[in-house]
């Protein structure tokens, strides 16, 4: 017999003449203290982030472009890995070419394997768009695809990160729900609640232990 | 900068009570644990301030856990389906040999000889890092906290927190003895060395190894939980991803995990999440740009099922690796974690690992107790761990002709002697004449019993009978009261 057939077989004689626990799942639980009225979603979002060393910026659709800019000049960066074909990638480049002067742009088009070295060593910021957030526990949702590959949000020091204020969920239970998660799951699904961080040396907190140091998160709020 | 030699594996010296006492007597290791489990006490506490929704949501995990364990090996077998549909191979093993050599197969097949791994206790029970360097493969652990302990070829001595029992001034000294770096006392900079000499390890990396907190059956999904990073980095890097687990992290739906991740996260370290919540369900898709080209799922059963075939001790298999009992055990907070002398410490570590090695390996680990009742009363999932405790002390002195065969290595404490006096002492108390004739012979008797009774008198003084029974204190009270007889 194989290893599966020799674990189910002990497994199913230790389950013979019993029957399954009832599914009782009380929904309430889990979502109950997690609602917030629309006006409180950002607050919320913000004071868990923000208390975990993220920073958030409020701005507009139409404003995003010029306060990255800005940003980055800020912090002296001298490029920003960008994933060319998203919504917000193509309003980027074309903020850039209408402003010259600004860091490098370079975008993710091409499989890992072809420009690895420069990804680790020469890749000082990121830009990715986000599924929205949770608000209960101060979560930005992720979802990968071709178009914006998982070391996008990983491998930059600084991961700049775009959110709809209209797409900040109030808990986890509800994300599941509302994208139907459990009939399909991409990927690689993440939730992302702030830098990189640690407590392994005598329990103190350090920021930027292998992902981002830095995560900055602008706010569309008309969005 | 300089590779690190890595031999992993500490030869545990000595039994459990000698190891104990000297971990009594270190200053600094018990200073180190004091405060830090003070620390994740209060953190826990905190996160929890409302009782009243800790109290529903532990009855839920508790819930959770217990429904996906009563249907077991369908949900394994529903897990495997999904996940084999999404593109992952899924592998058995029932013992940590049968896993070792599936993984290095794996890695064999791809002429890999640097491998990155993320925080695993499973890999831990499998002493893989050895076993891969034992075979000339590079094993590198790549959480802060065991990237530490594999430096100084320790082991873990928390199962969230590996290297609590060093302070960064130890810490300092292992870097700068270690990896030639200029000593260093600050915490932020010592991350930053370990950042660095890792990330070149991330980039090198032919395969990553991961374990897992939860498998969704429902959906194929792998779900890890961290705060560095390195556990994206492990699983999302290198061309290979393998992933070892425990055959009992499985839980039914998606919508499980809801509960089970606050729960973990909040009794771990206090935190409403962890910095990274990373759902894995397929390799690479054919016009994705990166992420591992092929991945692995090691399901290890390692004594589990044996744990499972008794309705009490399957409780055991409730457990999320929190940490929380060991954060809050007083046994634990005073002699630290390697003085177990296995791969999980603590009280959970007493009452799982039995099942992996035999009783008859670790006969301290179920009596090393004071049955203070802390760790039940903090198991996310409701473990009733010192019910476990009492009642593994039951089947260490079990007779070794017992027809009831519960685990390896019971009756590893039975002593002939032992059971002939608790028979004598049963037989005393049942009988009524033979009982009053003991009271007798006890009262009038009692210069007689010794002053030395082993280690009791280490601690205590010798018990010696009082002059008089209390059914006979009762009868004269009675009597002077004279409404009885």
């Amino acid at each position: 017999m194989s290893a599966k057939e020799n674990i189910l077989a002990k497994l199913r004689k230790s389950l013979t003449g019993t029957t399954p626990v009832a599914d009782n799942f009380d929904v309430e639980l889990v979502t109950q203290t997690y609602r917030y009225a629309p006006e409180e979603r950002i607050a919320q979002l913000r004071k868990l982030m923000e208390a975990v060393h993220t920073e958030i910026h409020l701005t507009s659709e139409e404003g995003w472009p010029a306060l990255l800019a800005q940003l980055l000049r800020d912090r002296q960066l001298p490029s920003l890995l960008i994933a060319p074909t998203t919504m917000h990638g193509k309003k980027i480049t074309q903020f850039w070419a209408n402003n010259p002067d600004l860091p490098t742009l370079k975008a993710y088009d091409r499989p890992v394997e072809e420009w690895k070295a420069e990804l680790f060593n020469d890749t000082p910021a990121s830009l990715t768009g986000t599924l929205g957030a949770i608000a209960a526990t101060g979560s930005l949702i992720l979802w990968p695809t071709r178009e914006e590959p998982r070391l996008m949000s990983l491998v930059p020091p600084v991961h700049f990160a775009l959110l709809k204020a209209s797409e900040i969920r109030d808990n986890f239970y509800e994300v599941q729900q509302e994208f139907e998660w459990a009939q399909g799951m991409p990927t690689n699904a993440l939730l992302v609640s702030g830098p990189s961080k640690t407590a392994d040396i005598e329990q103190v907190l350090a920021y930027g232990a292998h992902g981002p140091k830095d995560l900055v998160v602008l706010i569309l709020e008309d969005q | 900068m300089s590779t690190p030699t890595l031999i992993p594996t500490v030869e545990v010296q000595e039994d459990f009570r000698a190891r104990a006492h000297k971990a009594l007597d270190d200053t600094q290791l018990r200073n180190n644990f004091r405060s830090a489990m003070d620390s994740l006490m209060t953190k826990r506490a905190t996160s929890f301030s409302d009782a009243h929704e800790r109290e529903h949501l532990r009855v839920l995990g508790n819930a959770v856990r217990a429904r996906a364990l009563s249907k077991l090996p369908d949900l394994l077998e529903q897990l495997e389906s999904n996940l084999t549909r999404n593109g992952v191979n899924v592998h058995w093993a029932e013992t940590v040999d049968e896993a070792n050599g599936i993984v290095l197969s794996i890695i064999r097949a791809h002429e890999a000889r640097q491998v990155i791994k993320g925080k695993s206790m499973v890999s831990e029970e499998m002493e893989m890092n050895h076993f891969l360097e034992a075979r000339d493969i590079e094993c590198l652990e790549s959480d802060m906290g065991e990237y530490i302990v594999q430096l100084d070829h320790e082991k873990p001595s928390h199962i969230i927190m590996p290297a609590i029992h060093k302070n960064a001034g130890q810490v300092a000294s292992l870097f700068h003895d270690k990896l030639g770096v200029e000593y260093t006392k600050d915490v932020d900079q010592l991350i930053q060395i370990g950042r660095r000499v890792l990330r070149q390890k991330f980039f090198e990396a032919d395969v990553g190894v991961s374990g897992v907190n939860f498998a969704v059956a429902e959906t194929g999904t792998l779900l890890l939980v961290e705060n560095e990073g390195n556990g994206r980095m492990s699983t999302t890097v290198p061309p290979v991803h393998i992933a070892v687990t425990g055959i009992e992290k499985v839980v039914e739906n998606l919508r499980d995990v809801v509960p089970l991740l606050s729960l973990l996260t909040r009794s771990a370290l206090g935190q409403p999440i962890t910095t990274y919540v990373n759902m894995i369900s397929g390799p690479r898709k054919a016009e994705e740009l990166d992420g591992p080209q092929e991945v692995h799922l090691v399901l290890l059963d390692n004594g589990r099922s044996q744990a499972f075939a008794d309705s009490e001790l399957r409780q055991t298999l409730n457990c999320i690796r929190c940490g929380a009992c060991m954060n809050h055990c007083p046994v634990y907070t005073r002699i630290g974690g390697h003085a177990y002398g296995e791969v999980y410490p603590g009280p959970i570590g007493k009452i799982i690992t039995p099942h992996m090695v035999g009783l008859a390996k670790v006969p301290d680990h179920p009596s090393a107790s004071s049955l203070c009742g802390a760790c039940g009363e903090v198991c996310p999932v409701k473990i009733p761990i010192p019910a476990l405790l009492r009642r593994l002390r039951e089947e260490n002195v079990k007779a070794p002709d017992s027809p009831n065969q519960v685990m390896r290595g019971q009756g590893s404490k039975y002593s002939p002697k032992e059971r002939f006096i608790w028979n004598a002492w049963a037989w005393l108390n049942s009988s009524p004449r033979l009982y009053r004739l003991f009271g007798f012979l006890a009262t009038r008797l009692r210069a007689l019993t010794p002053r030395n009774v082993g280690p009791w008198t280490q601690n205590h003084s010798a018990p010696k009978p009082a002059a008089r029974s209390l059914h006979d204190l009762a009868r004269e009270h009675l009597n002077q009261q004279g409404d009885r007889r």
